[in-house]
């Protein structure tokens, strides 16, 4: 439980952390929560020669609508989006979702920059940021790259961020038809599966839809069979079917103590199906 | 004459008195072994072994010995030469164990050498520095396969790595050979039965995970020759003893301190190679050492508990009369024998008597090294194992004979008229009453509701269960022909001036709230107010003489000894009192304790107030004749018996047939410990004991992979039970005092564990039911359950 020596610098602005990260290179890695790294780190599975702390600028902070349009600051942690009047009211799957991460020590510290950058497998935010088709902002030495979640998520602890950028924020356009389900994996609080599924809703009919899992396979990750199955379903009534196939679609599916392979395909579908009603019911 | 004027003082035992100890515990300003700092300490850090069984063939220290900081790298080889094999407290043979591995690791985590270094950090970056090469050798991970003649064995001399062997049965043992004197009739009751029940169920590994870890700070001064140990343990005076034996030192040089402790559930009582090598190591470099265990460490090397195998047989009449119980047992002991591994095992099959009139009972344990962490008391030790098995039996043989399983306890329960009753196993039990106490559990739980709400869920296609236990255990332990240690407790009481009372007691609490339930027992002896009283503990050099806390024994046994000493210290203030009022002739006799005064019986103008007469028991002018000045008492007080209280838990769970998850709806536990001393401790006692309880049944269990790798070695992967999975408890009590100690309390530590799983498991058993399972493995893993659900509802469709 004792960490490698590392050096720590408090960077004072996004600019300052960028140089800063040039010039640790692959020595230096980015703090904000820490509630993943520092764990890590502790058991000595990461080892860090630099510590850049982010998690107090106010360049990466706030939660801002403007045109329907909703962006949160890399470093606003789980806590803040949970209480976010405007989320809750907005986009309650994220205010939702984010309510229900880890425990509360956890959300006080853990931001969704943090969450999306590190890519747990079981990690919540991910599915959602796919299923709203969020873009993910990244700020490098040549400037600002976007990305569209479900490319930004490529495989386990795996995203596309280079070294040197920084994840400074994510938007999405505002839904209240969304709804996230998860099968919590009991000790850790992440999801053995969990699903979030954004509906687009005539009536009682959904016109279109995005559906993601999490914790299932290596990365979230959309569920376009079910989303395929979902265009001109009847909701809620259609979801058990739309959703049935969920898992075995999945090419890759994760399998420990808490859960085998089988039993995540099938409470994929579970969960998907779950998803859906929450979100059709929110419709 | 003195005219006292002072209030009156309520009576305090019995009531919900608030635990002094909490508001410095919740506020920080507790010392814990972490918060010990001394001048010139230096720390240990410990290089483990990370593979389970293997060969040590060359450790190099060098780099680490290198390092700036480094006072010492130490090897198990090199250790040896200050420290031998550690001692064990059961009578059992056992291998060799050094407290830092010599030639062969046995176990992931297992140390191979030790650093001491100037800081934490350095100490830790100079264990990861020592190179350690291994022989592997195969994992014996199954205790069954581990009894095969083809497996690899841990220990010279311990073939099929078997450690232990007992045998006892039929209608008797003789006690000159230990041997059945006549097995026959087990398996004429089996024969003639009209149910046979069989059943092989495993009460899993589990981590006992107390909050605080362990800790030592070892100071040995060479100057006076004498070591002080603090260390977060459940027995200081037990420490003491096996510091200084391997040591090579006198009792009397030895101090051993638990200061705050933060949790022990059992694992505490072992005292652990990390102990020796503390007090070793502070010898060696002169200067005092300090050891704090991180959570990982915690999982690897605190012992483990439970871990049984149980081969059950249970036979029965039509009508429901058990009629014999047969019991093969084997228990995944680990890697090595500590403390009181070997004993532990054994309480279960002791234990499996339980609350009923067995006629006859076979039984069989065999207790199995593996390449696992070693095993010891996990709070219940053997009884929550014994009971899980017999108390599952006894309801499987309730659904093969559709009877209701409280009516089949019922009719098998020890009549109150019967104790004390001598069981098969040749226990003893003190008292015991069932039959109101189902009662009440039944009235309390609204039994009939239950299931007519359980009825009504299954009708609307819930998956609905309700379950039922009905426990005895033993506490009180002693007595000391059964403990190696010593089954007494020691107390002192000494009346201050001022009339202020400080008392010791050898209990060393670690949660179980001494300081308050033992001030009010003295509140009440010597009438006198709760806050003019000091309870001291966890220090051999202020308690003279202790065991220790363990197998619920606090009051029933040291508070036993505490009233022993307050009533020695009584006599002596009711002689000085009569002293001072020899003008109105007053005899001790007459005299008792009365709201702060000191008065005849029935007469307060005839009075002393407690403080004159502890300021004149230290300036006794005149002294009475034959008197010593002065009012300091002390008491041993040794059981003639442990105590066996019981009780009923009913419970009642919801299964998701999706997900397999398992929501435990309601909880009912009615427990008789006898006597209560503060009713608010009691039921505190018994909701932690249910958490840890239903924590096995649901959510606990240590795992290893097939190469001894453990895979549950931290709170991501080693599930807790958490506020949020548990409902809010519905406690009561029935109250059949003991005779065996003066207050007539039995002890309530670990009656929650015992009753609270096999309860929760007969009602997840109920709710699967109708897919045709009469049993289901601990815990209760929703992936488990939907298979259940899945295979089940596939077989009958």
């Amino acid at each position: 439980m004792i960490p490698t020596a590392f050096e720590y610098r408090r960077a004072g602005s996004v600019a300052e952390a960028l140089s800063l990260l040039q010039e640790g290179g692959p020595e230096a890695k980015l703090l904000a929560g820490g509630h993943s790294l520092i764990p890590m780190m502790k058991q000595r599975l990461a080892e860090p020669g630099l510590l850049i702390d982010i998690g107090g600028l106010d360049e990466l902070r706030g939660i801002q609508e403007d045109g329907g349009e909703i962006a949160i600051g890399a470093a606003v942690t789980h806590a803040e989006i949970a209480a976010s009047d405007l989320l809750r009211d907005q986009a309650p799957i994220v205010a939702e979702t984010a309510a229900n991460i880890g425990d509360a020590q956890v959300r006080n510290r853990g931001t969704i920059g943090g969450s999306l950058a590190h890519a747990d497998p079981g990690a919540d935010l991910p599915a959602v940021m796919v299923a709203l088709d969020a873009t993910i902002a990244l700020l490098g030495p040549n400037g600002e790259r976007k990305v569209q979640a479900e490319d930004f998520f490529q495989d386990i602890l795996t995203v596309d961020l280079a070294e040197d950028e920084i994840v400074t924020g994510v938007c999405f356009q505002a839904c209240r038809s969304a709804a996230y389900a998860k099968l919590e994996q009991r000790a850790s609080k992440f999801a053995l599966v969990g699903v979030a599924a954004a509906l687009s809703l005539d009536g009682g009919t959904c016109s279109s839809a995005r559906v993601a899992v999490t914790g299932a396979s290596s990365h979230a990750q959309r569920l376009s069979g079910v989303e395929g199955a979902l265009a001109g379903a009847s909701l809620p009534d259609g979801a058990g079917d739309a959703a049935s196939g969920a898992g075995d679609a999945l090419d890759f599916v994760n399998e420990d103590l808490h859960g085998s392979e089988e039993y995540r395909r099938a409470m994929t579908a579970v969960f998907a199906r779950r998803a859906i009603e929450a979100a059709a019911g929110r419709g | 004459m003195t005219i006292a004027d002072g209030p009156a003082l309520p009576k305090l035992i019995g009531e919900r008195v608030k635990r002094r100890e909490d508001p410095r515990l919740i506020q920080g300003q507790a010392t814990y072994v972490d918060d010990i700092k001394l001048p010139g300490m230096l720390h240990l850090a410990f290089k483990r072994s990370d593979i389970a069984h293997g060969v040590i063939t060359r450790i190099d220290t060098s780099a680490a010995a290198a390092m700036d900081g480094v006072e010492l790298v130490i090897t198990g080889t090199e250790l040896a030469d200050h420290l031998g094999p550690m001692p064990i407290g059961t009578p059992f043979p056992a291998p060799d164990h050094f407290s830092v591995a010599t030639d062969k690791v046995r176990y992931v985590g297992e140390p191979v050498a030790v650093v001491v270094a100037e800081d934490r950090y350095i100490a830790r970056d100079a264990a990861d520095a020592i190179e350690v090469e291994y022989d592997e050798l195969p994992a014996v991970v199954d205790p069954e396969a581990a009894m095969e003649a083809d497996s690899a064995t841990l220990h010279e001399g311990f073939e099929r790595n078997i450690a232990v062997e007992s045998y006892w049965g039929g209608t008797g043992v003789n006690p000159e050979t230990a041997q059945p004197e006549d097995d026959s009739a087990v398996d004429a009751a089996f024969a003639e039965a009209d149910v046979v029940v069989s059943q092989r169920m495993l009460n899993q590994r589990l981590a006992p995970n107390a909050m605080e870890p362990r800790g030592v700070v070892a100071q040995y001064e060479p100057g006076r020759e004498y070591l002080t140990v603090w260390s977060a343990t459940q027995n200081p005076h037990i420490l003491r003893t096996l510091v200084a034996a391997m040591m090579g030192l006198g009792e009397h040089q030895v101090r051993a301190v638990a200061p705050e402790v933060g949790g022990g559930f059992g694992c505490k009582i072992n005292i652990y190679g990390e102990e020796y090598v503390a007090a070793a190591l502070s010898r060696l470099v002169k200067a005092p050492v300090k050891w704090i265990e991180d959570r990982t460490e915690a999982f690897l090397t605190t012992t483990h508990g439970r871990d049984l195998l149980g081969y059950i047989d249970l036979a029965a009449k039509s009508d429901g009369t058990i009629t014999g119980l047969k019991a093969r047992i084997i228990a995944d002991i680990g890697a090595y024998e500590v403390l009181l591994t070997a004993m532990i095992p054994t309480l279960t099959g002791l234990m499996m008597n339980g609350v009923y009139r067995l006629p006859v009972v076979r039984h069989e344990l065999t207790e199995v090294f593996t390449n696992k962490t070693p095993t010891d008391a996990y709070r219940g030790a053997g009884r929550p194992e014994g009971l899980y098995f017999l108390e599952r039996a006894v309801d499987m043989v309730a659904r093969e004979l559709d009877m209701d399983p409280a009516e089949i306890r019922r009719k098998n329960f020890v009549p109150a008229d019967e104790f004390p009753f001598a069981t098969q196993s040749g226990l003893v039990y003190d008292s015991g009453n069932y039959e109101p106490c189902l009662d009440k559990a039944l009235e309390v739980a609204d039994w009939q509701g239950l299931l007519a709400e359980r009825d009504a869920a299954r009708a609307e296609g819930r998956i609905v269960g309700v379950g039922l236990s009905f426990y005895v255990e033993v506490c009180g332990l002693g007595p000391s022909a059964v403990v190696p240690t010593g089954g007494w407790e020691h107390s002192g009481v000494t009346v201050e001036r001022g009339g202020k009372v400080t008392a010791t007691t050898g209990a060393s609490p670690h949660g179980q709230g001494n300081e308050t339930t033992f001030a009010q027992m003295l509140a009440d002896h010597f009438s006198i107010p709760l806050e003019d009283i000091t309870i001291l503990h966890g220090d051999t050099g202020v308690v003279k003489q202790g065991i220790g806390t363990f197998g619920s024994r606090s009051q029933a046994v040291g508070g036993a000894a505490l009233i022993s000493a307050a009533g020695k210290a009584g006599d002596k203030m009711k002689q000085f009192a009569a002293a001072m009022m020899t003008d109105q002739e007053v005899s001790p006799e007459d005299l008792v304790f009365e709201d702060g005064r000191i008065q005849v019986e029935g007469a307060p103008e005839v009075s002393k107030t407690f403080a004159e007469v502890a300021d004149y028991a230290y300036v006794p002018v005149p002294l009475p004749p034959g008197m010593e000045p002065g009012v300091s008492e002390e008491a041993f007080f040794e059981p003639e018996n442990n105590t066996y209280p019981f009780g009923c838990h009913i419970s009642m769970v919801e299964v998701d047939r999706d997900t397999g998850e398992t929501k435990l709806l309601k909880l009912i536990a009615v427990d008789d410990c006898g006597n209560v001393i503060n009713p608010l401790i009691v039921d505190g006692q018994v909701h932690g004991g249910l958490a840890q309880g239903i924590g096995q049944a649901m959510f606990e269990e240590v795992v290893y992979d097939e190469d001894g790798q453990p895979v549950t070695a931290s709170f991501m992967d080693y599930v807790m039970p958490r506020a949020a999975d548990l409902p809010v408890f519905e406690l009561d009590r029935t109250v059949t005092p003991t005779p065996i100690n003066p207050l007539g309390a039995k002890g309530v530590g670990e009656a929650g564990t015992i009753g609270s799983t096999p309860c929760v498991v007969n009602a997840a058993v109920d709710a699967l039911a109708p897919f045709g399972v009469t049993h289901i493995e601990m815990p209760l893993r929703p992936e488990r359950m939907w298979r259940i659900i899945n295979e089940g509802e596939g077989g009958q469709s």
